[in-house]
C-alpha cells in the first residue's frame, strides 16, 4: 500500500558545517542551475535585438551597423562582460560535469565513488575554465 | 491489494524528461559553447554571421530544439528546487503556472528571434 507523508523541510542550510561532498554537489548544482536559467532569459533578451536588426538595410547589415551587431560589439567591448562570460563557462561546465555524475548515479554507476567524482568535477571545471580564459578574453584589451 | 507501479505517472514522467533533456543539453550546450566561443570568437559576432548559420534548416531546428529543451530543463529544475524547499498549496499552484507562462513567453520570443534571422516572415 502506498503512503504519502509530509517530509517537511529537509534542506536546512543552517547545518552547512555538517555537509559532506554529496550535499555540496547538490547545492552547487542548484546554484549553477539558477544562474543558467537566469542567463537563458537574459540571453534571449539580448538576442532579441536581432528582430529590429532584420529590418535594417542590406548595406547596414553588411557594414555591421545594425542594432544587433552594435549591441554585441558594445557588450563584448566591456571587460566586465568578458569576465562574466568566463564565470558563465565555469558555471555551465560544472553543471554539465556534475549533471553527468548525477545521470550515472541514477543508473547506479559509481555510487561508491560519488564523493570522488564530485571532487573530479570541481577540478576539471577549474582546469577547463582556466584553459579557456585566453580565448574568452581575446580582443578585450 | 495489487497495485500497478510504473514510471509513467505524472511525477515519473517529469523526472524522466528532466534526464532526457539533460543528455540532449550536455551535447548541444557543449557544441554551442565550442562553436560560438572557440571556432568563432565573441568579438567576431555579427548579425550577418548569425543569419548565415540560421538560414540552414538543420542549425535553425537544432537551436529551436535547444531553446525548448533548455527552457523545460531549467524551469522544471527551478520548480523542483522550490518544491524541495517546501513549496506547497496555493503558492505552489501560482508559482507553477507563473513558470509555465514565463516559459511560453521565452520560447515564443526565442522563436521570433530565430525566425528574424532565418528570414522566416513570422516574427
Amino acid at each position: 500500500m502506498s503512503q504519502s507523508y509530509n517530509r517537511g523541510l529537509i534542506e536546512d542550510f543552517g547545518r552547512w558545517r555538517e555537509f559532506e561532498a554529496g550535499m555540496w554537489a547538490w547545492i552547487f548544482h542548484k546554484f549553477t542551475g539558477w544562474v543558467l536559467i537566469g542567463y537563458l532569459f537574459t540571453h534571449i533578451a539580448v538576442l532579441s535585438t536581432g528582430i529590429p536588426a532584420a529590418g535594417a538595410s542590406e548595406a547596414a547589415i553588411m557594414a555591421g551597423e545594425d542594432v544587433y551587431t552594435q549591441t554585441i560589439v558594445s557588450l563584448e567591448g566591456l571587460l566586465l562582460v568578458r569576465i562574466l562570460e568566463v564565470g558563465l563557462l565555469a558555471v555551465a561546465v560544472f553543471h554539465m560535469l556534475n549533471g553527468t555524475r548525477l545521470l550515472l548515479t541514477d543508473l547506479g554507476i559509481g555510487l561508491g565513488a560519488q564523493d570522488k567524482s564530485f571532487y573530479a568535477s570541481l577540478i576539471l571545471t577549474g582546469a577547463i575554465t582556466v584553459a579557456s580564459v585566453p580565448t574568452f578574453i581575446a580582443g578585450a584589451f | 491489494m495489487a497495485e500497478r507501479y510504473s514510471s509513467f505517472q505524472k511525477g515519473g514522467r517529469m523526472w524522466f524528461l528532466q534526464r532526457v533533456t539533460a543528455v540532449f543539453l550536455l551535447v548541444v550546450l557543449a557544441f554551442h559553447f565550442f562553436l560560438l566561443h572557440f571556432v568563432h570568437h565573441a568579438d567576431e559576432v555579427s548579425f550577418l554571421a548569425s543569419q548565415g548559420r540560421m538560414e540552414s534548416l538543420s542549425y535553425y531546428s537544432l537551436m529551436v530544439t535547444f531553446l525548448v529543451t533548455a527552457t523545460f530543463h531549467g524551469v522544471n529544475g527551478v520548480y523542483n528546487a522550490l518544491v524541495n524547499q517546501g513549496l506547497t498549496g496555493t503558492k505552489r499552484t501560482v508559482i507553477k503556472w507563473t513558470l509555465v507562462a514565463a516559459s511560453v513567453v521565452l520560447i515564443a520570443q526565442g522563436i521570433r528571434t530565430a525566425n528574424a534571422w532565418a528570414g522566416i516572415g513570422l516574427y
